[in-house]
């Protein structure tokens, strides 16, 4: 029999429907997989698998009578920071121990209703704060993949680690994950995998542990263009809880696949080209270029002079709404508690024990970003600076740009315990460089696999669209996958 | 603009996270770097730029000022460390 396992999304959809395999197979195979691996690559922080055979079972009760959702029986990893009712919801932080939600968040209410199937949740950074799944408290998450001929465990990225890993290692067809500054884009890079963060407004974002809400937006990662376009067909809804959720129909984006790019204008920013870019980023970029050019859409260069602000704003916008929104982990209402002799020192003795290094480093640059006196000084001008950032992608667009391809990270994926980026918490940030611009201006992105570097690890292209049209990502996604093919790593782990 | 190991003091308490002296000081280095980095900011010209509040343009959503949901009290103190016949428990606060 084949390995039900290697199969994508979409085939499994048809195999189901055809009575192939049944959804219990499909989903006992994955829960074999996640057994084997889980103790080399940490994906998961729990496993659901008893609640996984009884959805299957539902599932294929359903599809024995002909009917079904979209994702009848598929089954699906979820980030720890989708609220799960009565299942581990912890983002992956010490400071919601124990923390059960008695309610769903509306993703994964969606994902339910169309019939996917809750493998367990996926290891992810602390609260999403960082870029390479090492500041979970679970520990950190290992990349499947490693350099040729090495044994030296890599970072997946981060912070939606888990997800990207447990999708390139098979122990789920598909994984949601959300995506703050890159959260989604990066790891997928990292690990050779599709990863899209839709328009800021597409996906609800009821139920989802907040870190930074202006910028926040959850998205699938899965193995191919199309799977991703099925996932995020089902992820994104119109949600009355959500008050920046957007009025907006969801397309069928499956349809865009396989259109002709032919005409389409696209987009090549100049200042994506960063001083000591590696060679091999510069090449995968123009192998690209030539790529779309071949299926016959139009090159433009473009000028987007805020791009390098981007970052550093960042670093005021994000931490300041971060501040702001943990401040209710307070060890009253849920997770940890920390006694003190009286209640202010309760909240500062729970916090103190409770947050990460790199979450109470962005609380504190919040707080003091927001404090008395410095408000106009940082938050201000970051909001102001984030109005020219979208300016520059406004211009794009009016110009009959279709969609802009860039580079998805600066670098292929580093090691775990790297100590240069541990010492310096900037070096660590500029892995979303490429990314950053994109949440900022609340636009879609989606990087697709484009090739492996020199040691043999995956490197992604981001394609960035106009608002809401996230089906020309997909429609133009799909000639990058056609040409780059797909990637698999080699097998070492359990 | 940077800080000194009293202000990152100040301000940990503001957030309400306890910081041992050790604790400070090392985090006197690391905000520093960070506050460093965003100073690039200042070459921006935002001369008559407004401030991004929003990245789709909307209305904010309303809704009838009614009760909508409710009746849950036990679902909302489950997950407490402390609660008693649906309160929260808290150290004494009134002395």
């Amino acid at each position: 029999m084949t390995d039900l396992t290697k199969l994508t999304i979409a085939e499994a959809r048809d195999g189901l429907k055809n009575k192939d395999y049944t959804s219990l197979e499909l989903t006992d195979a994955f829960i074999g997989n996640i057994e084997a691996a889980n103790a080399s690559l940490n994906a998961y922080v729990t496993v659901t698998a008893d609640k996984a055979r009884d959805m299957a079972k539902a599932s294929d009760a359903k599809l024995a009578k002909g009917d079904g959702g979209a994702l009848e029986g598929i089954p699906l990893g979820i980030k720890d920071l989708f609220a799960t009712r009565d299942v581990h919801t912890q983002a992956c932080s010490h400071i919601l121990d124990g923390f059960k939600p008695q309610y769903e968040s509306t993703v994964t209410s969606n994902l339910w209703a169309d019939g996917a199937v809750m493998l367990g949740k996926l290891n992810m950074d602390e609260f999403a704060m960082g870029s390479s799944n090492e500041t979970s408290y679970y520990g950190p998450v290992i990349n499947p993949w490693r350099k040729k001929g090495s044994n030296q465990d890599l970072v997946p990225g981060g912070s939606s680690g888990g997800s990207a890993t447990a999708v390139a290692a098979r122990m789920c067809m598909g994984a949601t994950a959300t995506d703050t500054g890159g959260s989604i884009r990066q790891p997928a890079a990292f690990t050779g995998t599709v990863g899209i963060k839709p328009t800021y407004g597409r996906c609800s974002r009821w139920g989802v542990v907040a870190f930074a809400s202006s910028l926040d937006q959850a998205g699938p990662i899965a193995h191919t263009v199309r799977d991703s376009a099925i996932l995020l067909k089902s992820m994104a809804s119109v949600d009355p809880k959500d008050t920046t959720s957007v009025d907006i129909e969801v397309p069928d984006y499956e349809a865009a696949i396989g259109k002709s790019v032919k005409g389409l204008k696209i987009g090549i920013p100049a200042e994506y080209r960063m001083d000591g870019m590696p060679g091999e980023i510069e090449e995968l970029w123009q192998k690209g270029i030539q790529w779309l050019k071949d299926a016959g859409a139009e090159i433009v260069d473009l000028s987007m002079p805020h791009t390098k602000y981007a970052l550093p704003a960042y670093y005021i916008v994000a931490p300041a709404e971060a501040s702001s929104n943990l401040a209710r982990y307070d060890g009253v209402r849920y997770g940890l508690r920390v006694p003190g002799k009286d209640i202010a020192e309760m909240y500062e003795n729970t916090r103190a024990a409770g947050f990460g290094e790199e979450v109470k480093r962005r609380i504190l640059i919040g707080t003091y970003v927001l404090s008395a006196g410095y408000y106009d000084a940082y938050y201000l001008k970051a909001q102001k600076v984030r109005t020219l950032i979208k300016r520059d992608f406004d211009l794009a667009w009016q110009n009959g740009v279709d969609a802009i391809l860039t580079p998805a990270t600066p670098s292929a994926a580093f090691r775990v315990a790297d100590q240069e980026l541990h010492s310096d918490p900037v070096k660590m940030y500029l892995n979303d460089i490429f990314t950053v611009t994109v949440n900022m201006a609340g636009l879609p992105g989606i990087s697709v696999p484009a090739g492996l570097d020199k040691t043999g690890l995956p490197l992604g292209l981001q394609l960035i669209g106009k608002p809401f049209d996230e089906s020309t990502l997909f429609q133009i996604g799909q000639v990058i996958e056609d040409a780059a093919g797909s990637f698999e790593p080699e097998k070492w782990w359990g | 603009m940077s800080v000194d190991t009293q202000t990152v003091k100040r301000v940990a308490h503001l957030a309400r996270i306890k910081v041992s002296d050790d604790d400070a000081t090392r985090m006197t280095g690391e905000l520093n770097a960070i506050l460093g980095f965003v100073e690039q900011l200042d070459e921006v010209d935002i001369d008559g730029v407004e401030p991004l509040t929003s990245v789709v343009e909307q209305t904010m959503k309303k809704r009838a000022d009614g009760v909508t949901d409710g009746n849950k009290a036990d679902d909302i103190v489950r997950n407490a460390p402390a609660s008693e016949d649906n309160f929260f428990m808290v150290p004494k606060v009134v002395e």
